[in-house]
């Protein structure tokens, strides 16, 4: 009991001191303006603007592709395959295996296969060897992210289709409806709270992660927001890492890193806090 | 649990009552009726049930349009999460039928032929869920009513219900059986005494005995039967 309650208090410690030191940091720089405007002066005054919307645009494109990916492989692992399955263990041992790769290999893979591969294809046959997608943009970047979040869907999605109650599906297959109709009808609007929370969580993970976005993406600095797939972005993540390690004068900028951090530690508190009541409301129903 | 070589005639627009002890296969057996067994892993069937001379385990047989055919209503009210009138509105729905006008004509005749349309007719619209017990395993009914099956199966379907709430579904059933075969699995003696034609007794996977309801309560053949309907055992 004494070891557990210490290691409380000092988890809950440093919780509270990086806050308190991010707070302290970030309070004065924090602004309506410093939110909405572009960077300037080299990126020493001004706001952050273009990376809280190009945060914003990636996560969207993410969920886009990642969401509908993992809703439908947590059915073909709920609901098809046999548990027992080659081609299912194969699938749980690469949902598995993907949730625990580095995060900058993630980076390398998508620079290597969407950039390189993908994008460099799509030039050589619709771009004459041009370059156009064989570059980094916001589209590989948030493909990238999106194959490091998909295991957070699959997985929350998987619990919540398994808590739809086994009555339910009877009642339906029961009416004449197929297997088909009755994950539609019945099992799907069942999991929506799982679905819902999945999302945010792969949202609040992507939102935060640096080192995907690294070399398929993400811009140091720029002039406009994108507004097409092939353009580059700015992100919040990349913006603090950048201000800290290849700003023109580090220590003028530090308030400007501490309000961008206090952004970014906000808004993924904020997702997961949501994703918490979500899921604590989803038991509750069962 | 295993069944063992049943073999039994359940005649049409009639009551059936399976009863027998926990775990005597009487549930199972409603279950290879409209082949809801099928969807258990590691399941083995042989033989044959024929509905009108047709055995449904034909190879050819669609379980799907099976189920059309032959309704279920569970132990436990399982109303799905969607409002009354869509609860009802399922089953034609799934079978591809959209028109608005019809699909309202449906539903009002099944939530009358379930002996609930006065209770919820001004309320179509709200969760089913906001239903109390006995009014949801109405709904059910209602819902199963609704696809125009010719057979109905019922899985203890008053065991959860207050005795009130079980009346009511007993009557319906009395009043369903003039239109509809209905096949119902019961523990309580009394009630499969009062709402069937014929009974048919299970013990430990096996038909032991079935007949005319009247003879089987009151004359058996086989002295496992007279045990378990005076309540020797079981």
């Amino acid at each position: 009991m004494g070891a557990t309650g210490l290691s409380v208090i000092l988890i809950i410690a440093v919780i509270v001191l990086m806050l308190v030191i991010i707070i302290i940091g970030g309070k004065n720089q924090m602004s309506w303006e410093f939110l909405t405007s572009f960077p300037k002066e080299g990126m020493t005054k001004g706001g952050i603007f273009p990376a809280i919307y190009g945060t914003a645009l990636m996560v969207i494109i993410m969920s886009v592709a990642a969401v509908p990916f993992g809703v439908i492989t947590a059915i073909y692992l709920t609901e098809y395959a046999k548990e027992s399955s080659w081609i299912a263990k194969g699938v749980q041992f690469a949902v598995r295996t993907l949730s625990m790769v580095p995060s900058i290999i993630f980076g390398l893979f998508g620079l290597g296969f969407f950039i390189k591969f993908v994008g460099g294809g799509m030039d050589k046959v619709f771009f004459g060897g041009q370059i156009t997608w064989a570059q980094p943009n916001i589209l590989w970047a948030s493909l990238t992210m999106a194959l490091l979040t998909l295991p957070v869907v699959i997985v929350s999605v998987e619990e919540s289709i398994h808590s739809v109650p086994r009555d339910l599906r009877e009642a339906s297959l029961a009416l004449g409806a197929t297997k088909w109709q009755t994950i539609l009808k019945v099992v799907l609007p069942g999991s929506r709270s799982g679905i819902l929370t999945g999302t945010i969580l792969a949202v609040s993970r992507g939102a935060g992660e640096v080192a995907p976005i690294l070399f398929t993406g993400a811009a140091y600095y720029l002039a406009t927001l994108p507004h097409s797939l092939s353009d580059q972005f700015m992100s919040l993540g990349y913006h603090i890492y950048i201000m800290s390690t290849q700003s023109v004068n580090v220590d003028q900028t530090l308030p400007i890193q501490f309000a961008t951090t206090l952004v970014l530690l906000l808004l993924t508190f904020t997702l997961n806090f949501i994703a918490v009541i979500i899921r604590s409301r989803l038991r509750r129903a069962h | 649990m295993a069944l063992n070589s049943i073999s039994m005639d359940i005649p049409e627009k009639q009551v059936t009552a399976l009863i027998g002890p926990s775990g005597c296969g009487k549930s199972t057996y409603l279950r290879t009726l409209n082949r809801m067994n099928d969807l258990i892993p590691g399941v083995r069937i042989t033989g044959e049930v024929l509905v009108d001379e047709f055995n449904i385990y034909n190879k050819n047989v669609d379980s799907v349009n099976l189920r059309k055919n032959v309704g279920m209503v569970f132990q436990k009210s399982n109303p799905f999460a969607k409002s009354i009138f869509e609860n009802v509105a399922y089953g034609p729905k799934i079978n591809g039928m959209h028109d608005r006008k019809k699909l309202t004509e449906i539903v009002e005749l099944s939530l009358q032929r379930a002996a609930i349309w006065e209770e919820v007719k001004d309320r179509l619209h709200d969760s089913a869920l906001g239903l109390s017990g006995g009014q949801q395993q109405r709904l059910c009914i209602a819902r199963t009513l609704a696809v125009d099956p010719e057979i109905i199966l019922m899985d203890e379907p008053a065991s959860a219900l207050d005795p009130l709430s079980t009346s009511k579904i007993e009557e319906l059933i009395f009043q369903l059986k003039t239109n509809y075969t209905i096949i119902i699995v019961t523990h309580n003696m009394q009630q499969a005494a009062r709402v069937s034609d014929n009974t048919a007794f299970f013990y430990l996977g096996e038909l032991i005995e079935h007949g005319k309801t009247k003879k089987i309560f009151t004359n058996p053949d086989k002295k496992q039967t007279e045990d378990y309907i005076t309540g020797r055992f079981g």
